[in-house]
């Protein structure tokens, strides 16, 4: 008789009773995917106002750290994901690349806010603004609003846990990896 | 000084200048051919003593050009406005930048976004922009690029 693990961290497994004690029955890539989603660090980055809410969900009323975004890292050899917070202009554009580029696989994207998504208010009539972030780098999730609200950008961390937990990530589907 | 006492004060030195009513400071309207010798007046009357220029950027009225220079005294804290009036087909003005140093990086925005040439500018190129966009003058309203734009 086996029964699924019922316990707060979700972990990806079924206890397989014997006298005496258990085993715990698992996959290695759900155990893998598991324990990826609840540690990614995000990459400190933030180019306009989002970056104003990115930073109340780092801090004590919201705190990421809670789901396992433990704390902002200050150099892309060591994030996780990147949370575009704010307008990406031209200027900007590469620089962007290049961070996404020196950041260890599997990494991650989050597109916060409508200029990350589309260009937002600088859609029309500008020359100096990216017309969404996706034009640059591939983004895993977008996240509606002008900035949105904390709890929006919590919402969008919690999907993206969903997303690596329930199957492939971006790079193993390249790789064609099963 | 009040904004009283600086209009009768400015009108000595200007007699020719208009002012512009309704806004919070002072601002005056300025012939571009005498604004070299008012901007050193400004700085230097004892009883003035802009020391400050806080803002300088420029406006497109599509007809013409205006140069806006936002000043302020840090000894008496009193602010003015001067505004210059561009032809927008050769526009050209002296430079400020060895009255108030500041004007110096403002003079080259205006010069990359607007096009405004700063006569005597001991360094006058581009500021922000990317090489490649000398002459191009984005802030214009008539201002079109097809790659990066997407006109409303």
């Amino acid at each position: 008789m086996s029964k699924t693990l019922d316990n707060k961290t979700n972990f990806p497994g079924k206890v397989h009773d014997l006298p005496g004690g258990g085993i715990v029955l698992s996959k290695l890539d759900d155990v893998i995917n598991w324990a990826r989603s609840n540690s990614l660090w995000p990459l400190t980055f933030a180019t306009s106002c989002c970056g104003i809410e990115y930073m109340a969900v780092a801090g004590a009323k919201y705190d990421f750290s809670r789901f396992g975004f433990e704390v902002a890292r200050a150099t892309p050899r060591q994030a996780d994901v990147i949370i575009i917070a704010g307008t990406i202009v031209n200027k900007m554009a590469p620089v962007l690349k290049r961070l996404y580029d020196q950041m260890a696989d599997p990494k991650y994207v989050i597109a916060m806010g409508a200029c990350a998504i589309s260009g937002g208010p600088f859609f029309y009539n500008t020359y100096s603004v990216v017309k969404g972030a996706d034009h640059v780098i591939p983004v895993d999730v977008y996240v509606a609003g002008c900035p949105p609200r904390p709890e929006a950008l919590l919402h969008a961390l919690i999907t993206l846990q969903q997303k690596i937990k329930s199957g492939l990530t971006r790079e193993q589907i390249r790789n064609g990896k099963q | 000084m009040t904004n009283e006492e600086l209009k009768i004060k400015l009108t000595e030195l200007q007699p020719a200048a208009t002012f512009e009513e309704g806004g919070e400071w002072v601002t005056i309207n300025v012939e571009v051919a005498d604004w070299l010798a008012f901007a050193g007046q400004l700085r230097q009357e004892e009883a003035l003593f802009f020391d400050y220029l806080f803002c300088l950027t420029c406006v497109d009225w599509k007809t013409h050009l205006t140069m806006v220079y936002h000043l302020s005294s840090t000894k008496y804290r009193h602010n003015m406005v001067v505004k210059i009036k561009l032809d927008r087909n050769k526009p050209e003005v002296e430079t400020v930048s060895h009255i108030w140093r500041t004007a110096e990086f403002h003079e080259r925005e205006v010069y990359e976004m607007f096009g405004v040439n700063f006569l005597n500018h001991p360094d006058l190129r581009l500021l922000i922009l990317p090489d490649g966009w000398e002459g191009k003058n984005p802030l214009r309203k008539d201002f079109d690029d097809p790659v990066n734009m997407i006109k409303l």
